[in-house]
């Protein structure tokens, strides 16, 4: 599962060009939107492309997207839970 | 008749204001130099990295443009030739490929090159006029009057005009803005100047 | 200060070659949307495009063999009528206004056939406008933006009078992308209805003769504005600030106010935010009882054509007193009341507001006078 972070870590900063952040700075319980790495509605839709691309997981609702990218803890019990790659 | 108060050329990693070298850059690749006068200017504002180079270079343009600046009202006026061609390259490249066919909406909405208005706007706030033009030149004839007819109708206080060039990181930016008071005439001449600088 | 005044126009579409009959087709209740298949790779979208056999009929009629690509065709074939009979365009100003223009030509790595600017000098070459076009590529704001500059432009007397000529197609390019955007409506797109779900992508090509002579069927353009929300660069503005903005500064400049307008054309893409940032933005300036309409459910979202598009149209119900109703609404889906038409309605209608807004956050609205 910490592996699990730490590349979902990567990669949210790879495919999110979040330049002045490396992995050590994102906490596992950090909010991903608003106040914590204050993404915002086009990081969301890219991370829905994350999942997709790296993960095999479509998800069919954006609206799910809120929950599932609260912080990189629920990301990844989500990932964990539903990849189907 | 309005004037120009100052005028901005970024090219050959170099930034140009008003005929003076304010800042030189180490990178003749596009995207390390916008880096390196983004932390010049000491800025802290991380939504620079998400842009386009496109945006990246009309930002920049405008930072220096808009330093001190305590106007709200300046409308914005950018023209290329290109459009978004840089970005929609990129996005076509993604599109193409048939067996790992993600299209990426971070950079789908880069293919438009009025986001570089957007941007802009968003940065400093401007609830103002804009108007994104494509030509293969700088038509001032065209442009010079309508800023006059922006200004003397109180639609925009000031107008911030700006020629853009972003292909495959070949790249220049020339800026100038045009206000009641200025260094120089706004007329056509000195615009022409101002853009093959 | 001189006028400007809308004249003739033309509207190719998959509802018909003419603006008469457009606006019939529109009057009719029908839509150019239908499910269909654009790539191998991308799913079936409902999507308004132009009959195949149809235009290659119309440019075989006007013998259209020199115009490079269908979209300048296209453009060409919808300022023909216009021009036809024009002596002389020496004091003209062609306006172009378009998004993507020839994207499709990039998918044979041919970006000099994408080239908007050496599309724009074809058509002006075509007919013979003296000057260079002016193009306006302003998102999905441009058809509306072009003719606010075509007034500005008669304003200053640089030109006697100016042509426009706004177009975008259906592409793979642009579907895919609003596709990840998940903003693309799972039926034909439903405008400010409470199950809206997204836009559907329609193509078209407008042309408007607009000058500062007022004839008997003259429509001015009274007042206008183009001011960005500065708020996001996708996302419409929660407080429909910079449409709000743009809306009482035409209102100003035409020297009218809320109560005068007798008639809304929006821009009603049916995706959920736009359409709750127009609620919004239309409650700020007093106007949640005029009635409203988006001409989208017929048309589909044109981009760069959508703004003139629909402002012709909205013209010609003003020549006609008449209110057109919003295809595809149903149940009112916004947060604040707005008066969105159901059925035809006659009025006679002396001043109405079209409006646009777009990626860049940007706004235009434009009031159309009588008098």
């Amino acid at each position: 599962m910490a592996e699990l972070k730490n590349l979902l870590k990567q990669q949210i900063i790879e495919v999110l060009n979040l330049e002045d952040i490396c992995v050590a700075d994102i906490q596992d319980d950090d909010a991903l939107f608003g106040d914590g790495l204050g993404l915002d509605s086009i990081d969301a839709l890219e991370l829905i492309v994350l999942l997709d691309k790296q993960y095999g997981i479509k998800l069919a609702d954006p609206k799910q997207g809120k929950e599932i990218f609260a912080s990189i803890n629920t990301l990844a019990a989500f990932v964990e839970q539903n990849r189907t790659k | 008749m309005q004037k120009i108060s100052q005028y901005i050329a970024i090219r050959d990693n170099r930034v140009l204001w008003n005929d003076n070298v304010v800042f030189e850059g180490q990178s003749s690749d596009f995207k390390d130099f916008a880096k390196e006068l983004y932390q010049h200017l000491e800025i802290n504002y991380p939504k620079f990295y998400k842009m386009d180079n496109l945006c990246k270079l009309a930002f920049l343009a405008s930072e220096i443009a808009l330093t001190n600046n305590e106007e709200e009202d300046i409308a914005l006026l950018f023209c290329n030739k290109e459009g978004s061609l840089d970005s929609d390259l990129q996005h076509q490249k993604l599109i193409s490929n048939i067996d790992n066919f993600y299209p990426s909406p971070a950079l789908f909405v880069y293919t438009l090159p009025n986001i570089s208005i957007g941007e802009v706007s968003i940065r400093h706030q401007l609830k103002s006029e804009s108007m994104f033009l494509l030509a293969d030149r700088y038509q001032s004839e065209y442009i010079a009057p309508y800023c006059e007819l922006l200004i003397n109708s109180s639609k925009a206080n000031k107008v911030l005009c700006g020629w853009l060039k972003m292909i495959n990181g070949d790249y220049q930016a020339n800026f100038y803005l045009v206000e009641p008071e200025g260094i120089l005439e706004h007329n056509i001449e000195n615009i022409d100047q101002i853009i093959n600088k | 200060m001189k006028q400007a005044y809308i004249h003739e126009s033309n509207i190719i579409s998959p509802l018909g070659f003419t603006t008469d009959e457009n606006f019939e087709a529109v009057r009719a209740g029908k839509t150019g949307i239908q499910k269909l298949k654009l790539n191998g790779i991308l799913d079936e979208v409902f999507i308004s495009s132009i009959n195949e056999d149809q235009v290659e009929a119309l440019f075989a009629r006007l013998s259209l063999t020199s115009a490079s690509s269908r979209i300048e065709k296209l453009a060409i074939a919808a300022l023909f009528p216009l021009i036809q009979d024009r002596k002389s365009l020496e004091n003209s100003l062609l306006i172009v206004s378009a998004t993507k223009g020839n994207v499709k030509a990039l998918a044979e790595n041919d970006t000099e056939a994408s080239d908007i600017p050496t599309l724009a000098k074809n058509i002006a070459t075509y007919f013979g406008f003296q000057k260079e076009p002016l193009i306006v590529s302003n998102a999905c704001v441009s058809g509306l933006m072009a003719l606010s500059i075509a007034k500005r432009y008669l304003q200053l007397g640089l030109f006697e009078d100016a042509y426009i000529v706004a177009f975008d197609e259906v592409s793979t390019f642009v579907q895919s992308g609003f596709n990840s955007f998940q903003a693309v409506s799972s039926e034909a797109c439903r405008p400010y209805d409470q199950d809206r779900s997204g836009v559907s992508l329609g193509e078209a090509a407008v042309a408007c003769h607009v000058s500062t002579e007022r004839q008997s069927d003259s429509v001015r353009v009274a007042g206008d504005a183009n001011i960005n929300d500065a708020n996001h660069i996708s996302g419409p503005s929660r407080t429909g600030e910079g449409l709000f903005l743009s809306i009482q500064k035409a209102l100003d400049e035409a020297q009218l106010r809320a109560e005068n307008i007798d008639y809304i054309v929006g821009h009603g893409t049916a995706t959920i935010y736009n359409d709750e940032m127009e609620a919004i933005a239309f409650n700020r300036a007093d106007l949640s009882t005029v009635p409203l309409a988006s001409y989208k459910g017929n048309y589909g979202h044109t981009l760069g054509a959508s703004g003139l598009l629909e402002c012709v149209l909205l013209v010609e119900c003003m020549r006609r007193n008449l209110l057109l109703p919003s295809k595809g609404f149903q149940v009112l889906g916004t947060s604040q009341p707005i008066e969105v038409l159901t059925a035809e309605r006659k009025c006679d209608i002396r001043v109405a507001l079209k409006t646009a807004s777009g990626f860049g956050g940007t706004n235009t609205a434009i009031i159309l006078s009588k008098d």
